[in-house]
């Protein structure tokens, strides 16, 4: 199976190097990454600073790398969110009684079609611009779609034999989404969540662009954008850094959600075929 | 009649949907911490100055009173004055909607015209190395942030060989129509290509359906050639998902229109709202956030309107 998806092979490699990267901030990076050194303002790269330096001066390749915290922290949190509400919200909708079912997907229709940064820039305005604000609204933001595509899954699933079966042996509600629902919602689980991975980390990384994420002074991919943009006419090569970096990211877990589906559902499989 | 009841159904459900957001946004803005009166007049509050304040906003109401009142005239289109300078936020929201509209409606049909082609070719050509390097080309830019898009083409169309300006827009707005289109091409491009990427996805999936159909196949074999088949049948098809997708992805384009702005410090929509939101002017925000959401929910609207009667089968759902 692992030997012809190349999706999958290629979705892992690029999360696994920014996940690297990550654990590599923790440790080591080649210069301080809040160091102000003047004299070195806007240097291009060369052979001491692989990357350059800002306008400070820091060198850019050690903030690339312990920007990966701000975008990578964000987006794991804000996908634990959405799934943890997505998905209690798609099994509670899906078997509860039928008067409260339509409501309840009326209230994942409308939420689905707010806009994420929408949402998270009106946060910010109330609450002022921090990484618990983003989190949040790009967590509660996507679980609407996580909650719509559950939701279908539970509706098939309580309609197979054995869920009759258990009912008709006087399973309760509750025995039956941990029995037999969960375990076979896994595999479409974990496809959403490394979606879900790819559009928060984005979402995230927009945030911080906007000035609405993760505020100074701790380095992230999106405010770097934002800052080196300026000195776009010393050297257009400032800002590609941080920007390869998010789309290592994003492509990553793209790719990893894309084959892991491939891998998970026969049936696609033959369709690419 | 079942037309009508499909109608009326998705009419009943646009308004409740309006009514939800609406009612959201505000309670989340008026949630807050703290006076708004208080945070206008500052070291200024007396008592009397600030409750007279609280009456001529009427924030001595209660909430639902507030919002039934802010509701009312909003539906008649008057989003009440900014809490910070006075404006009249309807007109001001007007204005920079001369710049954000176009620039939605330049990029939305630039993404179709890159995304439905692209997505033939790479249906097509799955096998070949071109279908191959333009799935994979849809694949990267869905991975691209916006911002970052427009970054590279301001480097190289703005700053390197210098066609098109870098960003703002002419003082004189579109009385000056060649400087407003001239400094429309780069944010439209930005747009277009991040829309782009993820419409050719969609394209891709719609064509291999529409090529797997009888109808095409017996259209090959009365002696179209695949180009010619594709045109005849393929592209009309093809279409209704891909224009269906655009419909849902309105939201997205709002969000890309509000990066692009501040990218290329165009003064639209995105741009105020991103400056009130850091000056807190929270009835501005109110008001552009509750428009731009009800806009939303009409375009939607509007496209399963028309989907659902060209297309019997959705109005089941």
């Amino acid at each position: 199976m692992m030997r012809r998806n190349r999706t999958l092979i290629i979705g892992v490699s690029l999360v696994g190097f920014s996940a690297a990267v990550f654990l590599l901030s923790f440790f080591w990076t080649p210069y301080d990454p809040l160091e102000i050194n003047p004299e070195l303002s806007l240097t291009s790269p060369s052979t001491t600073h692989w990357m350059g330096t800002d306008e400070n001066g820091r060198d850019i390749l050690s903030n690339v790398i312990v920007g990966s915290r701000a975008t990578l922290i964000t987006g794991v949190f804000a996908v634990v969110i959405c799934m943890v509400v997505g998905v209690s919200a798609g099994i509670a909708t899906a078997m509860s009684p039928k008067w409260l079912e339509s409501p309840a997907i009326f209230g994942i229709d409308i939420v689905l079609a707010l806009p994420t940064v929408l949402f998270a820039i009106v946060l910010a305005a109330v609450y002022g611009p921090s990484t618990f604000t983003a989190v949040f609204a790009i967590g509660i933001a996507l679980s609407a779609s996580v909650a719509q595509v559950t939701r279908r899954e539970v509706n098939g699933i309580l309609l197979a034999d054995y869920v009759t079966a258990a009912r008709a042996s006087g399973s309760g509600k509750l025995r039956i989404v941990r029995r037999h629902v969960l375990p076979n919602l896994r595999a479409s689980l974990f496809v959403q969540a490394t979606g879900a991975s790819a559009i928060a980390i984005l979402a995230e990384s927009t945030l911080s662009y906007l000035g609405l994420g993760t505020p100074p002074p701790d380095p992230s991919w999106g405010r770097m954008m934002a800052s080196l943009q300026q000195y776009l006419l010393i050297d257009p090569i400032f800002p590609l850094w941080p920007g390869i970096a998010i789309v290592i990211t994003v492509l990553g877990f793209n790719l990893l959600g894309d084959g892991l589906r491939e891998a998970l559902d026969p049936t696609l499989r033959r369709d690419a075929e | 009649m079942a037309t009508v009841w499909y109608v009326l159904r998705r009419l009943a459900l646009l308004i409740v949907s309006l009514i939800a957001s609406s009612a959201l946004v505000f309670l989340l803005l008026r949630l807050l911490p703290g006076d708004l009166a208080q945070a206008k007049l500052g070291i200024y509050g007396t008592p009397e100055a600030l409750a007279q304040l609280r009456t001529e906003y009427g924030l001595d109401r209660s909430l639902p009173e507030q919002y039934l009142s802010w509701l009312a005239k909003a539906i008649r289109g008057d989003l009440g004055l900014s809490v910070l300078t006075g404006a009249d936020i309807t007109s001001e929201l007007l204005s920079k909607a001369t710049v954000t509209l176009p620039l939605i409606g330049i990029a939305s049909v630039s993404a179709l015209f890159i995304a439905v082609p692209l997505g033939m070719l790479a249906a097509l050509r799955f096998r070949k190395w071109d279908g191959i390097a333009t799935s994979a080309a849809s694949q990267l830019g869905i991975a691209v942030p916006t911002f970052w898009i427009g970054v590279v083409l301001i480097t190289f169309f703005a700053v390197q060989s210098q066609v098109f300006p870098s960003g703002g827009f002419p003082y004189d707005g579109w009385a000056d129509i060649g400087g407003a289109l001239r400094s429309l091409v780069l944010p439209a491009c930005t747009l277009a290509l991040a829309q782009g990427a993820v419409l050719m996805r969609f394209a891709r999936s719609a064509t291999i359906d529409v090529i797997q159909q009888d109808y095409f196949r017996t259209a090959r074999a009365t002696g179209l050639s695949r180009i010619a088949a594709l045109r005849v049948h393929g592209v009309r098809n093809a279409l209704v998902p891909v224009v269906s997708v655009l419909g849902m992805q309105i939201s997205t384009l709002i969000v890309g229109a509000i990066i692009v702005e501040s990218v290329f410090a165009l003064p639209g929509v995105g741009q105020m709202l991103l400056q009130d939101v850091n000056v807190r002017d929270y009835t501005k925000v109110q008001g552009t956030v509750a428009v731009t959401t009800a806009l939303v929910f009409v375009v939607s609207f509007l496209i399963d309107l028309v989907l659902g009667l060209l297309n019997p089968r959705m109005r089941q759902r």
